[in-house]
């Protein structure tokens, strides 16, 4: 991956008073390329900041393309509950870092590297040119099943602000794991059609997940320290989850290789610079606009 | 100013605005007030200035905004114009919150007003209990209940049939889903659980 190099945010004039609309935008203070500045508290808040913001920029991008105007709808307002859950993360995590970098600078001004979320989640919405609904379920199968256990851990996070929108966002993703489990048995247990795409999506998809078991630092700070649990530990409660939808939708739970993505550890894959590409174009245009 | 006949006033002015605030309708569904909603948390003075806490409904409800500028242009109408408004999460608003006449108005509006929110009805894979998210040995429900649209007893707002079915979980605001009524055939909105 490049480097990214010190000298361009060192060289930016630093904006004197007026901070919010020029802040830098890529992460470190003026830090060194391989530096990470924030701390493990920060990096596991953006991390769920930035699994919320993008699988909503993805689910986003079916507004208007939806299979049937009911899904259509379903699936902006499931990404509406995951850019609401962003904003509140990282308008948190902003505030713990402390450098007045607010959700807007952190959702539009960040670079590729500095984005936390994990690979699955920034992977297309379909196979090459062609977008399949098999695979937003499965996706949203995937992420909600853990997201529903992961939100009930952190409703008993140390850090307050994060136990509360924990207790909110449980609410929101349950209803997401319903529609996602609903959907994923329709499909499964469908026409032989919709059965063979839906397990192509597991297939797809399913290598991916290795990564969202990763036990790294910065969830090892986090679990020690009583803020979040290790994602890992939550593996049992997913499985059942998983494999209960799976086993009603009659399709086969494909099986775990070696491969580990590493979206979190901000390492991501090609995808990713055309979502950020998209998503921010307005707001780097348009540096501090206002509607 | 500050003379002791400004105390009394204050009192009032305090009552007024919580008056004010709590007729506030909600810019979606505008029958229904602040108040019924169950979001307006508190009104208080801190100090000379007046503060409202409200909090939202879904994290990502476009009209939290729009309802925060509402109650300070109706505040600032009546001369409040340094009223603060604060937004607070926890505890999370649920639609039990809803007031009884709230959930009149919902019905003659069209809109079948939410069950209550039963804390058993959606049981996580086994991890609810404890303070670990360790789950492994608890008993895990049927899946029907939990991952599954399961149909509820909701009655049709037009003509109270309970014989509905579900058109999309997702319907015209993130709180609503869409039903149809067997009987009279209307579609209807169903103010879901939350």
């Amino acid at each position: 991956m490049p480097t990214i190099a010190p000298s361009a945010a060192a060289k930016r004039a630093p904006a004197a008073a007026d901070s919010t609309a020029m802040t830098p935008v890529s992460g470190g203070p003026a830090a060194g390329a391989a530096g990470l500045p924030e701390s493990a508290h920060i990096q596991y808040v953006l991390r769920l900041a930035d699994n919320a913001l993008v699988l909503g920029q993805r689910l986003s991008q079916w507004c208007g393309h939806g299979p049937l105007l009911e899904e259509d709808i379903a699936l902006t307002n499931i990404a509406l509950d995951q850019i609401g859950q962003a904003r509140l993360l990282l308008s948190h995590a902003g505030q713990l870092e402390g450098r007045g970098r607010d959700e807007d600078t952190l959702a539009y001004l960040r670079d590729e590297p500095d984005f936390r979320n994990w690979t699955l989640l920034e992977l297309p919405n379909g196979v090459g040119a062609h977008d399949d609904y098999a695979i937003v379920i499965a996706r949203n199968l995937i992420f909600s099943a853990l997201q529903v256990p992961l939100w009930d851990a952190l409703t008993r996070s140390g850090d307050a602000g994060l136990a509360a929108i924990a207790a909110k966002s449980i609410k929101e993703a349950r209803s997401h794991l319903r529609h996602a489990g609903d959907w994923l048995v329709r499909l499964g247990d469908g026409t032989d059609e919709s059965h063979a795409r839906a397990q192509a999506a597991l297939e797809r998809l399913w290598p991916y997940t290795n990564e969202l078991w990763a036990v790294d630092p910065v969830e090892q700070a986090v679990a020690a320290a009583g803020i979040g649990p290790l994602t890992s530990d939550l593996r049992p409660a997913w499985n059942a989850t998983v494999d209960a939808v799976l086993a009603s939708a009659t399709l086969k739970r494909p099986a775990d290789g070696a491969f580990i993505s590493s979206g979190k550890l901000g390492v991501h894959s090609e995808h990713m610079g055309f979502l950020l590409a998209e998503m921010q174009s307005l707001a780097r245009a348009h540096p501090g606009a206002k509607w | 100013m500050a003379s002791a006949p400004s105390a009394p006033p204050a009192t009032s002015l305090l009552e007024r605005a919580r008056a004010r605030v709590a007729q506030i309708p909600d810019p979606e569904i505008p029958v229904v007030t602040l108040l019924d909603l169950g979001i307006l948390r508190d009104v208080r003075m801190e100090g000379e200035r007046l503060v409202v806490t409200l909090t939202p409904t879904y994290t990502g409800c476009p009209a939290t905004q729009v309802i925060a500028q509402e109650v300070r242009d109706v505040l600032a109408a009546d001369g409040l114009r340094d009223a603060e408004v604060r937004l607070t999460l926890s505890p999370p608003w649920t639609t039990d919150w809803i007031t009884d006449e709230g959930r009149d108005k919902l019905r003659a509006y069209g809109i079948a007003p939410p069950a209550r929110v039963d804390p058993t009805a959606c049981p996580i894979g086994g991890a609810r209990a404890g303070t670990s998210a360790r789950a492994t040995g608890a008993p895990h429900p049927p899946v029907e209940a939990v991952l599954r649209f399961v149909p509820q007893a909701i009655a049709c707002p037009q003509c109270g049939s309970t014989s509905v079915e579900r058109l999309s979980e997702y319907g015209s605001t993130p709180c609503k889903a869409l039903y149809r009524c067997l009987d009279c055939r209307e579609p209807f909105d169903y103010f879901k659980p939350y």
